[in-house]
Order: C-alpha cells, then structure tokens, then sequence
C-alpha cells in the first residue's frame, strides 16, 4: 500500500525535473542506461551537458525505427530509456510495444530479457487537440507482458522512473502533460505571458518534494490520497487531482470519499482496489482514456471476480477529445462529472 | 501544355495568407489561441505556385502548417480563425484546433501526424485515378519527415501505382528544433529519386519557380505519367511553432538564458559523464543556436510575398493588400468579438 516517508533530505522539484533527477541518478550509477528521442538534447538539455551527445541523443522524426531500436538496444545490453513527445505518435510504430517488447522475453521462454523504457507524454487539458491529447494507457496494460506506470506527482516519478530503469522489463513510463511544466513552456507556454493553465493544473502534481538521493517505488502498490468511508475514487495520473477536488465537493456536501492512485496500471494492485471498495461499498473510476476495452471496465470485472459488492459508476472519455477548451474539458473526466458519479451512487 | 502564371491572383493568394497567419500569431501572443500553432509564414510562394494548378476534383492532404493552403484554397478565413481560436462555431465547431483543420468543399484535409499526408495523398490519387481521372493528390511535408517509414512507403506505392500525386518538399533545415541534418543520411531529392519519383526543385520563396516547376509535375501526373516529387526550400521565421524556445532564445535571449545557463551548468558539474563529453554537449548548443540564427531569418530578399510583390504592377499590388486587409481585419475582428475577451485559455472564463 502507501509508501512510508523517507528520512533522506529532499528538494522541490517540477514534476519532469523529478524524472530526469532519477534517471540522472540511474546513468550515473549504470553506464548502460541510455536516453534518446526527438529533440532530447534540447528537452534533456540537463543530462545532455552532464553525460553528452553518445548517451543523450537527438533521432530522426522516425517513431517506427527507433521504438524498435530500443528493443533492439535492450537486447544487446542497453538500458535504453527511450522518449517520445507524447504517446499519440508511437501508433505509427505501435509493433514496436505489441509485437516486440511486449512480447520478446515470452517467445524465449523468458530467457531474453528486454529492459527497456518507453517514455512519453499523456493526456489533454491543454487544449491540443484529439490526437496530440489521449493517454492509451489502457490498451497498453492489456498486453500480456508490459508494465505500465502513471505517476502522478514529482516524488513518484522519480522514485516510478528508478524502478522502471532498473526493471529487467518491457516498461511504459507515462507523463501527464498537464503536470509537466517543461513540456508546456515548451509547447509555447513560456514565449507568452498571456498563458494561463493554473486554474486546471494540479498544483501538488506540477511540483513537490523529492529525495535528494532517489529511492525506487514498487510497481504494483497503489496509494491512498484521501481517505473516507462514503465512496472510492480510483484513478491514476491527473485523474488522481481531479478526484481529490471532487472529494473537496462532495465534503462539502456531507459525502466522505477516499481517493486511490493506482500509480501503475500493469502491474495493478488488486488487493488495494478490493480493499478499499469493500470498505466504502461505493466505486467511481475516473480515467482519462477511452471508457470502452480499458480500465474502468478492468476494475468492474476485477470486483465481479472477486465477489466485491460495491455500487459503481464510471467518468471516462466517450469521445474524440476536442480542441476547443471548453468543448475538451467536458469531454474529460474532471472533477465535476467525479463528484456526479459518486452522488449518483448515494 | 504549361500554362502561365497569373501574377495578380498569386499575389492575392500569397498576400491573403500572410495576413490570416499575422492576425493569428498576434491572436496567439494575446493568449487567445490555445494550444500549438505552426504558422506558414515563409512558405506563401510555395504554397500559391502549386494551388493556383489546381481544379475541382484535386484533393490536397496537408500537415501541420495547414492555415496558408487552406485559405489559398478557398476556405473562409473567418471559420478558420473561430477554430483556432478554440471556438465551437469554427469551421470544426471546435472539434479539431488547427492542427486537423478538415474542409470538405475545398477537398482538403490536415493531420498532426507527421508523414501521414503521403499515405492519404496516395489512397486519394487511387480513388482520381477511378473516379476523376486527369485529377492530383498534392501533400505537403518538410524535410525532416521523410525520416518518417509511412511516408518512404507512400514513395513507393505512388510510384509502383504509377498514381497522380505530387509530394511536396518543402525544406527548412529543422525538424522541430533538430538540425535535419543531424539526423539524416543522404538527400531528400537523391532519396526521392531513389524510389523512381521525378524530380523538379525550386527555390520557396520564388513563386513564379515554384509555379512552373510544380506545373510540370502536376501535367505529368494527370496525364498519367506518374507521380512527382518537388523539392523546395524555404525559411521558417516563426520556428517550428510560436513559442518555439529556439527562437526564444534569439528574440529575447537573457530571458531564455536565463534559464538555460543555470540548468545546463547544473549538468556540468553533476557527477557522472566525461569531461570531454560535457565539453561537447555544451558545445552543441552553441551550434544549435547558431546555425539557428542564419536560418530562420526571412529576409527582404528571401521573403516570397515580398517578391511576388515585383511581380505585379504598383497599383494593382496596393489594391490588393488594402481589399484583403479589409477582408482579414473584418474577419479576425468578428472572430475576437465571438469567442468573448478572455486571457489564457478560456478555460476560466469558460467553466469556473
């Protein structure tokens, strides 16, 4: 379950320098860890002048040929933390996660291991439109043999990204842009000071504390935000603030409710969700991915299997995700459509 | 039979798109455009010598810096512009931003996914080839995208189909902030070649090249002699998109260094890394910033709406450019007054 505190000093960090803090951490502890992708000696500018150009480096627009190169670098022995602005544009290379890191280790009857990092941008609220903008995250975790993790604030993503370069696994390290400031300031936001996202950006989730030195977080263990005995809230990513702000609404109207980060989708802690469902007898499953095939529908299955009898409701995107900022903030699951649901179960 | 260029109407066209795209990048410096914008400023001689070849059933499938062939095309400015600027009566009422502008009565369609233009290019030219013979399928694409395997593939199918496309190089050196030439081995046009394309290059910013170059390559495909490929160069004053950090960092670079100096000495001194390694990193930024310098600059010779001017008399250029800034100005005033004043994203004023 939740993580206890460590005791080592910390630093308050942004959400993205929280992951490059311990993958600068990795590279210099393991010279096969490696980081390349469009543009990274520019958005890894940091680890670029402190390790140079042969372990941080710039690729060709060319998503199909280098996804597959990090298996194939992984393979022959690398650690290669391989990074793409967001996760729409690995579709054009989607083999590469299906049919070749997913799946490697379980053709040689796990003897080849394929230990590489997919690294990549995730999700809207920005205004970018419907296909720089999902997640996937969903169909990601149903692949039989991939971690997925989600982290949804700064202390995590490091502590997430440590494990994730040690995994001896196929992992997809995903990034809600939302939280990360870099990637904003880069998609222009630092060019003008007429922008303004701080009304729906997560404050806890764009900056934190974070241990000097880096400790790895398990996969597998999800952690309680908030707790109260009315109705679970279950998410991961920036879903996870979006629930704690309905929580703040339904306090307000009397209803207590516990929020849950799941922080890691592949593997998913069961016992976690079963828990805490069985305490509050009431669910609601935010996710900012397709409500169809994904992990809504995962966690309602996962209560039938179990025998969990809790009334449940589910906030998921039913849509193309607009551009328009209005249009694409109802189309997501945000806080109003959470505190909806969790009422509706009353 | 090549047919000669209309100085005015191109002009208009060039002068048209120049002014949709400066009252967007104000727009966007106000915070009134959401999201990225890749505007086309730089490519207008581009852009009007090839569309001012088209005809009804032509179709073109366009890329990320689609504003300029869309209104060259024919689309109403002032629904382009309620779409960029995040409004729900947009031209997509509000449903793709200016990355997927879609405009079905100019027969025009534009994707954030870089190369995809070729492939959908290629399907269309399949579908003229049964449907309306003599037509073109243009697509548009910069250098650094053809890096991307689709579009390599697309090369191939439209030349193994021997189908009427025209692929569209327009070549700024940079894909997104990435010296192309960093990361690419060999040339755009030997490549082409190499998958049987014929070949017609031309510099960008000389509309009237453009237009013959891009005549004879759309003659030969609809009389069904087989694609093309044309290889054009240009500027991209405004970087990859607004807000580009690289252009940051030459407009306003005590700000950007600001910034910059402080991270990058912090990597210098971390632990872990070699001495020379560190030495070289930091030395590729210099050479980014510097290469950056002498590329993005649309100088008065190199800006194509500024030498398309030349092309046509005095006077008719000056009653071009005062009907059109009246058309525009109406226009994005319209748009401004739709979407309300509001500062950011809207998102305040919309929701809370």
């Amino acid at each position: 379950m939740s993580i206890t505190a460590t005791t080592t000093a910390t630093t308050t960090m942004r959400y993205d320098e929280a992951v490059d803090h311990a993958l600068g951490q990795a590279m210099a502890e393991d010279p096969t860890v490696v980081t390349y992708g469009e543009d990274v000696q520019i958005l890894r500018r940091v680890l670029h002048s402190r390790f140079g150009g042969d372990r941080v480096k710039d690729t060709p627009i060319s998503e199909s040929a280098f996804m597959y190169a990090g298996v194939g670098a992984a393979m022959a022995g690398l650690r290669p933390v391989v990074e793409l602005y967001m996760i729409d544009f690995a579709t054009v290379g989607w083999s590469a996660i299906l049919n070749a890191g997913s799946k490697f280790k379980d053709f040689s009857a796990g003897e080849w291991k394929v230990p590489m990092v997919l690294r990549a941008g995730v999700g809207g609220w920005y205004s970018d439109g419907g296909e720089h903008a999902q997640t996937l995250w969903g169909s990601l975790a149903s692949y039989p043999s991939v971690e997925v993790v989600v982290p949804s604030t700064p202390a995590d993503a490091a502590g997430l990204m440590l494990s994730a370069v040690q995994s001896d696994e196929f992992t997809v390290f995903l990034t809600p842009k939302l939280l990360d400031q870099q990637i904003l300031d880069y998609l222009a936001g630092d060019q003008r000071d007429t922008l303004d996202l701080s009304h729906i950006q997560p404050a806890a989730g764009v900056r934190g504390e974070v241990p000097a030195r880096v400790e790895p977080i398990p996969f597998g263990q999800a952690a309680l935000r908030r707790d109260g005995g009315d109705v679970t809230l279950v998410s991961v990513g920036t879903g996870v603030h979006r629930c704690l702000e309905a929580a703040d609404r339904l306090a307000a109207d009397g209803i207590e409710a516990s929020v849950l980060d799941l922080r890691t989708l592949a593997p998913l802690d069961k016992e976690a969700i079963v828990e805490h469902v069985a305490r509050t007898g009431r669910v609601v499953v935010a996710d900012e991915d397709y409500v169809r095939g994904g992990l809504t529908g995962e966690i309602a299955a996962l209560l039938l299997e179990s025998d969990t009898s809790a009334r449940y409701a589910r906030v998921a995107v039913e849509q193309t995700i607009p551009f328009a900022p209005h249009l694409e903030y109802a189309a997501l699951p945000n806080a109003e459509r959470i505190a909806a649901a969790a009422k509706s179960l009353a | 039979m090549a047919t000669k260029m209309d100085a005015a109407r191109v002009y208009r066209m060039m002068v048209r798109s120049r002014m949709v795209e400066d009252a967007i990048v104000e727009a966007w410096a106000e915070g009134l455009v959401p999201g990225e914008y890749h505007a086309a400023i730089g490519e207008e001689g581009i852009n009007a010598g090839i569309i001012a070849h088209l005809t009804e059933h032509d179709t073109m499938a366009l890329d990320h810096r689609n504003t300029s062939p869309f209104i060259m095309r024919g689309t109403d400015p002032k629904a382009l512009m309620l779409e960029v600027l995040g409004s729900d009566e947009g031209i997509n009422r509000g449903m793709s931003g200016h990355m997927h502008i879609f405009d079905k009565s100019v027969k025009a369609g534009s994707d954030g996914i870089v190369g995809s233009g070729g492939p959908l290019a290629v399907g269309q030219a399949y579908a003229h080839t049964r449907l309306h013979p003599g037509s073109v399928a243009i697509t548009f694409h910069g250098e650094a995208t053809m890096n991307q395997g689709l579009l390599m593939e697309s090369y191939n199918m439209a030349v193994a189909w021997n189908l009427p496309v025209v692929f569209v190089c327009k070549d700024n050196k940079w894909g997104i902030t990435t010296y192309s030439k960093d990361v690419t081995g060999g040339d755009p046009v030997s490549r082409a070649k190499g998958f049987g394309l014929h070949v017609e290059t031309a510099a960008g910013h000389k509309v009237q090249d453009v237009y013959a170059a891009a005549g004879r390559l759309v003659e030969r495909a609809r009389a069904g002699k087989g694609p093309g490929f044309l290889y054009l160069t240009c500027h991209r004053p405004n970087g990859h998109f607004e807000g580009d950090p690289l252009v940051g960092l030459l407009r306003n670079p005590k700000k950007q260094l600001s910034v910059w100096v402080p991270e990058l000495q912090g990597g210098l001194v971390a632990e872990g890394g070699s001495v020379a390694d560190k030495a070289k990193a930091m030395a590729g930024v210099g050479v980014r910033a510097g290469r950056y310098t002498r590329d993005v600059a649309l100088t008065l010779r190199k800006d194509p709406v500024r030498r398309g001017r030349s092309l046509v008399s005095s006077s008719v250029a000056t009653k071009i450019e005062e009907q059109e800034r009246a058309e525009i100005r109406a226009a994005m005033d319209e748009a401004r007054e739709r979407v309300g004043h509001r500062v950011g994203f809207g998102v305040k004023g919309g929701i809370r």
